[in-house]
């Protein structure tokens, strides 16, 4: 019974303590809460903005726009900048979840590439501002795949694919897929006629039993490491691959592919706007951009930064430009995009 | 008595009214996120062929999963309460020890286990069941699925039945020994019927949570399976969105785990009554 | 005559089966907890390869150990995730023991066993539909206090606090009741008689005699709490993210052996609580 009690009371005081420190544990001093994919920042520019700006940064990581946006929803507002993609940008703004931005604060905006200046989604930069872009296309293991690949049907065609199964990827994204697919089939991505999509669908149930998976977030190192030799992935990814398995290659599809752009944005209830517009004009610097993109891989929008890039980079898959093929923009859909669910449903419920 | 008063406030807040909110959410409409706008259609939705054959896989695994754990759980629970204390005690502890360890984790093993060039496929090169530039390719299958599932969830099955028979009365087995029946004759007559309610109660522990993964289709299963649990997450947390329809699904699945529950009760206490 | 050689027949029988029934237990019994622990011998074992790829040894090395004493992201999460277990814990024992003592009492057994059932719903409802429902409780409920009182609270450690213990005060209740079911009333009894008050009486002789099985509570749920996933996954917010969540997001990307040391880590922590667990189990 003595012996309980002395454990009971242990217990109790470190409890005591941790409900203190628990209660305690508000922050002083200022916090930049960013709310961002994994992977897709340098953390040694967090360090250089704390030091110079005096404030303390916590990053907090999501692996799709939906996935932040539905926080966002549930009362995320405590964060300071968020990372969304072109759609997304439009969609927050519709949901009114973001503030305006004010772009007198962020003079480095100059510094902007003229192709992702003003752009369709978000014109004039009023919500959101450019931070880096990607194409989507296939990353290939050079050693393992011959010939290699040009263009969607080389992932499609049964023929074609049949020396590689299982050691496929696709993308576990809706649009991207379907997208893909519509492209191979020599129709638009942003179609909604049923017709085109029930042929997509009978391509993409075709694919299937060739694939090893639907993976969005890992399909990089799995390339990288050789588990699979044929994957639908993004521009920034695969160069990443690359610069750890030098036999990785990178092709944008003859037929045209997505080009996307994420961009900083900024919800609604967040106690620090100007921090959040300072981080962004910082980032915005030519030496940061330059040293994000030779950390992350992803291709910059900020032109100035190019001379500081390595050229490996710049010659590289993440600044690959289809100069032939046609490009398309991810618009959402509203209620058209049932006819893309459904699509989707059928082909990971069958 | 006022010591229930406490728990039953909280409880009452923060487990049964949302649970009451979901029900509610299933009957509105999707919107960014919810229209409030009363509609029948998700449940119409229901009746989607594709949905019931998602609902019917899931079921499907969920039941084989529980059919193994038992299948290797009992003999597995019957085993260890045999031995002699110490050896006993050191095996329950060694079932124990996966069921307290996270689970992601356990799965990630088995996805470097499975894997193309993995350990799996290195071990079957090695005693040429294979070719070295081939593989076994038993990642991202339904078969890798229920593998995970029950691996995940056999400690949730020995344990109830190894508490069972832990308590389970000894003499009963010998008295049928002595009456003529063999050891298998009196395991299956006399053993079993009265462990029942360990069985079934490791048998729900299984089956509910097994029915609702998402984790295990989507890593081992390469996300080309979709389960009701993944239908369910995707429409939370990912795309498409479409809180009312998931909250649909997921008062399917509660009541599917409420017919369980209920066959548990029944079964369970008419087992009492014929022991 | 034949009845008896039938008789020795039907008795070798018997015997071969159950000659066979050992052996059999015994291999089942042996495949089983290779089953469960190749997988984790091979996780721990490749923790200790300096080769980036999980499955193929490259030499004995320490540096994933040493990358995941310098990972900022992990020791945050360990920190949050040891926070939200340790108020977790507070509040689902203190909850869960008045729950256990409460239907005990209650005078009513029919309505107590009502409400027996009640207390058993969270711990049978699958943690989907637990971390959706909280998800969407969260988000009306912050909705309607910002029209209200203009203002709005955020996802965080607070609100998985909350999540967890809807549930842990369930597993809490539990395993209090069946302590409480073995204890002699006529303790509680014979102390009233000889004058005790309510109060004394709890404290002196119901607490004690209750005291493992709190701890046990207690212990089950800081360990679900730690462990806890999808409830945290629906429900956590900014500087919120957990133990589990931060390995969620690190075998997601498939990287290095890191993850392998963080397991073999989290074994060993498994093993120090199991054990803690059956020693209490065994102070019947």
């Amino acid at each position: 019974m003595a012996r309980y009690a002395w454990l009971g009371g242990v217990v109790l005081a470190i409890v005591v303590v941790v409900g203190v420190m628990v209660a305690v544990n508000s922050d002083q001093t200022r916090t930049l809460r960013i709310f961002i994919w994994e992977e897709y920042i340098d953390p040694a520019v967090y360090t250089l903005f704390e030091r110079e700006f005096g404030a303390k940064v916590i990053e907090d990581n999501y692996g799709s726009n939906e996935d932040m946006r539905a926080k966002l929803q549930a009362g995320g507002a405590v964060y300071d900048l968020v990372v969304p993609s072109d759609y997304m940008v439009r969609l927050l703004r519709q949901d009114g979840l973001l503030l305006p931005i004010d772009l007198s604060h962020i003079p480095n905006l100059t510094h902007l590439a003229a192709r992702f200046r003003d752009p369709p989604y978000d014109p004039g930069h009023a919500y959101s501002v450019p931070y880096q872009w990607g194409i989507t296309g296939i990353g290939y293991n050079q050693k393992l795949v011959h010939p290699a690949p040009t263009q969607w049907a080389d992932l499609f065609e049964p023929a074609r694919i049949e020396p590689y199964k299982h050691r496929i990827s696709m993308l576990n994204d809706m649009r991207e897929v379907i997208g893909a697919a519509l492209i191979a089939s020599g129709y638009s991505p942003e179609t909604i006629d049923p017709q085109h999509l029930a042929e997509a669908q009978a391509l993409l149930l075709q694919q299937k039993p060739f694939l090893a998976k639907y993976d969005s977030e890992s399909f990089e190192d799995s390339l990288a490491s050789g588990e699979t030799v044929l994957a639908h992935g993004w521009s920034g990814e695969i160069a990443m691959a690359q610069s750890q398995n030098p036999d990785i290659a990178f092709v944008i599809p003859a037929e045209g592919t997505f080009v996307f752009v994420d961009n900083w944005a900024i919800p609604k209830g967040t106690r620090q706007k100007e921090l959040a517009e300072a981080f962004i004009n910082f980032v915005l610097r030519p030496d940061i951009s330059a040293m994000i993109v030779n950390h992350a891989r992803y291709a910059s929008v900020n032109d100035a930064a190019r001379p500081l890039i390595k050229p490996e980079i710049l010659n590289g898959p993440s600044y690959a430009w289809p100069e032939d093929s046609k490009v398309w923009w991810l618009n959402d859909f509203r209620d058209a995009g049932r006819l893309y669910e459904r699509v989707w449903l059928e082909l990971k419920g069958r | 008595m006022w010591y229930l008063l406490p728990p039953a406030v909280w409880l009452g807040l923060f487990a049964f009214l949302p649970l009451g909110m979901v029900a509610a959410i299933s009957l509105m409409q999707r919107g960014s996120p919810i229209t409030w706008e009363f509609t029948l259609g998700n449940y119409a939705r229901l009746a989607d062929p594709l949905l019931l054959t998602i609902v019917g896989r899931s079921l499907w695994m969920s039941s084989v999963t529980t059919v193994l754990c038992l299948v290797i759980g009992y003999p597995l629970a019957y085993f260890i309460v045999q031995r002699r204390l110490h050896v006993r005690t050191l095996l329950y502890f060694l079932t124990l020890v996966p069921l307290w360890t996270n689970s992601l984790v356990l799965i990630y093993a088995w996805m470097v286990l499975l894997r193309v060039d993995g350990v799996a496929d290195q071990g079957a090169r090695a005693v040429n069941w294979i070719a070295t530039d081939q593989s076994l390719n038993w990642l991202y299958t339904p078969g890798a699925v229920v593998l995970g599932l029950v691996y995940w969830y056999m400690p949730f099955m020995v344990y109830p039945i190894y508490a069972s028979l832990e308590k389970f009365d000894w003499r009963l087995f010998e008295a049928a020994q002595d009456l003529g029946a063999s050891r298998l004759g009196a395991f299956f007559r006399v053993l079993v019927p009265l462990t029942w309610p360990g069985v079934l109660a490791g048998g729900l522990l299984v089956f509910i949570p097994a029915l609702s993964n998402f984790v295990v289709p989507q890593f081992l299963g390469g996300a080309k399976v979709a389960l009701i649990g993944n239908v369910i997450q995707e429409r939370f947390l990912s795309q498409p969105q479409d809180w009312p329809l998931g909250s649909a699904l997921a008062l399917v699945v509660m009541l599917l785990i409420s017919v369980a529950i209920w066959a548990y009760f029944k079964f369970a206490y008419e087992g009492d009554a014929v022991g | 005559m034949v009845r008896a050689q039938q008789a020795h027949s039907a008795r070798i029988h018997k015997g071969i089966l159950d000659l066979l029934l050992d052996p059999l237990l015994a291999c089942n019994a042996l495949l089983a907890f290779t089953f469960l622990y190749f997988p984790i011998l091979m996780l721990v074992l490749f923790s200790f390869s300096s080769s980036r790829y999980a499955s193929i040894w490259g030499g004995f090395s320490l540096e994933w150990y040493a990358k995941l004493f310098h990972n900022p992201d992990l020791s945050q999460a360990l920190l949050n995730s040891l926070l939200i277990a340790a108020a977790t814990t507070l509040i689902a024992t203190a909850l869960g023991t008045l729950a256990a003592l409460g239907l005990e009492r209650f005078p009513d057994r029919r309505r107590a066993s009502h409400y027996d059932a009640a207390l058993t719903l969270p711990i049978l409802v699958p943690d989907i539909v637990q971390g959706l429902a909280l998800l969407l409780f969260f988000v009306l409920v912050f909705n309607g206090l910002e029209h209200v009182f203009d203002w709005r609270p955020a996802l965080g450690r607070t609100t998985v606090i909350i999540a967890h213990t809807a549930f842990g005060i369930s597993y809490v209740a539990v395993v209090v009741r069946a302590r409480l079911s073995g204890m002699h009333k006529s303790f509680e009894e014979a102390a009233m008689d000889l004058g005790a008050n309510e109060w004394q009486v709890f404290q002196r002789i119901t607490l004690p005699l209750i005291w493992p099985g709190v701890l046990s509570g207690g212990l089950l749920a800081f360990t679900l709490s730690l462990d806890e996933f999808v409830i945290t996954f629906f429900t956590s917010g900014p500087g919120a993210t957990t133990l589990p969540i931060q390995v969620w997001s690190m075998v997601k990307r498939g990287v290095t052996p890191e993850v392998n040391a963080l397991s073999a880590l989290m074994l060993l922590t498994s093993i120090v609580l199991v054990t803690l667990s059956v020693m209490l189990q065994r102070r019947r």
